[in-house]
């Protein structure tokens, strides 16, 4: 399980967390969600060791990860899957290489079960026989997959994701968020999702952290969103007269 | 400055930490190393040879007393090649073709999160990134001044077959004469170091970009220039300290 306990964050003058304690919930999909500056970014880049928090600890399965040093961290890091807003995926590889780039470094796998297991990846979403194409060649939705590829490739236990929706159509991101449920049970991944998108909250999220001003403010299941009373957590989900409407129909 | 002097230096320091796996990282300096040798070898040739040329007329050109003998033109104009014109000169134009590069490939590396990633992996970027870069620019470098030198010196004898100032065999005369191995030894000494100099502060240039395209292209900048300043110091220090 992965837990966070009292995290701040400063940058400057500018406190973007202000003591954010919350558990994520092993082998379901946990969702951040909150406005635009509301940190959640920030709190998942704390959580996988981007930022340094000012105050707080990160704990994977009871370990301190906060107070690590960097080779301490390399076996949870090697446990930890990202699929990055942008993919981040590298341009000077093809997808095959992107997706062996960690089991080059940190397995001592023959080429062959390399090679078998960036298929299988490919395979798992839904992009075989695009190996050898260069991240330049492929479309929004296929870097997303061939990042989530790259992120599954180690067999992560953990897995976080940062707007897997962002700059896609509403029927890729719909595919994207099945895909990434179907990874969490299917292979009981403690996944992290950072997102804003109400049909992401609502499909795939078991357990729900709503950020506001760089404080928790609310936590529950999408199926408590609905029925919540809390007003910045209602104005934010039900923001768009389709999702009001909705919410009244219910 | 200080602040930016102790990050250069932790910068470095990461960059040369065991590497995951020595394998992957020798096809990296490999890489790189094919990239900063045979990338900037036209740009070097041809520099060089005109260098070569227009060193050799204007040497002829004022040592034209007839109490000076002409293979003076040879010997002058192959020292200033070795000592100064090839590792400074091609190490200011690397400067712009390779430390350009290597700040603008690991700035979008940074803004587009691939560092990010490379680091949630558990990989120690610096030391993927950069190490390489660092290696190649100090074993390559050298090579690069060693061939910008022969192609200087042949500039020098093809100006003086097509130009008729000095005749080749004087040219010649002089460029096999009175030859001191240091100056050889000199600029190596200044090709390994403008190499460092070159792939290390535009790699830091291009490690802490932080922003978008603009700031790649500010940060690419910043490296060429701060490397070219360190160059011409650097060729000061070490011609002071060797000759």
């Amino acid at each position: 399980m992965i837990e966070v306990k009292d995290i701040h964050k400063t940058f400057g003058d500018n406190e973007v967390l202000k003591g954010i304690s919350a558990k994520f919930l092993p082998g379901k999909n946990n969702l951040i969600i909150g406005g635009s500056g509301s940190g959640k970014t920030t709190l998942l880049k704390c959580i996988v060791g981007l930022h340094a928090p000012t105050k707080g600890d990160v704990f994977f399965d009871d370990q301190n990860f906060t107070e690590m040093d960097f080779t301490q961290r390399v076996p949870i890091r090697t446990e930890i899957g990202m699929l990055f807003q942008n993919s981040a995926l590298f341009d000077s590889m093809t997808v095959e290489e992107n997706i062996m780039f960690p089991l080059n470094l940190f397995t001592q796998q023959s080429q062959a079960e390399k090679l078998d297991r960036a298929n299988f990846c490919l395979q798992r979403v839904n992009l075989e026989g695009k190996n050898k194409l260069y991240p330049s060649e492929l479309s929004g939705g296929m870097k997303k997959r061939v990042g989530i590829a790259r992120a599954i490739s180690m067999q992560p236990k953990y897995l976080f994701v940062d707007e897997p929706n962002s700059g896609l159509d509403p029927k890729t991101s719909i595919l994207i968020d099945e895909l990434i449920n179907e990874l969490t049970e299917e292979y009981k991944i403690t996944t992290v999702i950072v997102t804003h998108d109400m049909n992401s909250v609502m499909g795939i999220g078991d357990h729900v952290v709503f950020l506001h001003n760089g404080q928790k403010w609310w936590e529950g299941t999408n199926h408590e969103i609905a029925k919540t009373d809390n007003k910045e957590l209602n104005e934010f989900v039900f923001a768009s007269k389709f999702m009001q409407a909705a919410k009244d129909k219910l | 400055m200080f602040t930016s002097l102790g990050r250069y230096i932790l910068l470095l320091q990461l960059s040369f930490r065991k590497p995951e796996k020595f394998k992957v990282y020798w096809a990296e300096v490999m890489r790189e190393m094919v990239s900063v040798g045979i990338g900037s070898l036209g740009i070097i040739s041809i520099i060089s040879l005109f260098i070569g040329a227009a060193t050799t007329i204007q040497v002829a050109f004022q040592l034209s007393s007839p109490l000076v003998p002409r293979s003076i033109a040879g010997s002058i104009a192959r020292d200033s090649t070795i000592l100064e014109f090839s590792p400074t000169i091609s190490s200011l134009v690397l400067a712009g073709r390779v430390g350009s590069s290597i700040a603008s490939q690991i700035g979008t590396m940074r803004v587009t999160e691939q560092i990010d990633a490379l680091e949630i992996m558990g990989v120690n970027a610096p030391g993927y990134l950069i190490a390489p870069k660092i290696i190649a620019g100090i074993t390559m470098v050298p090579l690069l001044v060693i061939a910008s030198i022969t192609l200087g010196i042949t500039g020098g004898w093809l100006a003086c077959v097509l130009s008729g100032d000095v005749s080749p065999s004087d040219y010649i005369a002089g460029v096999q004469g009175d030859f001191n191995g240091l100056t050889v030894r000199v600029a190596l000494v200044k090709a390994a170091v403008f190499g460092f100099i070159i792939a290390s502060i535009c790699a830091y240039q291009g490690f802490y970009t932080s922003g978008g395209a603009l700031e790649v292209g500010q940060s690419a900048t910043k490296g060429v220039v701060y490397s070219c300043v360190m160059i011409l110091f650097a060729d000061l220090v070490i011609t002071r300290l060797m000759l």
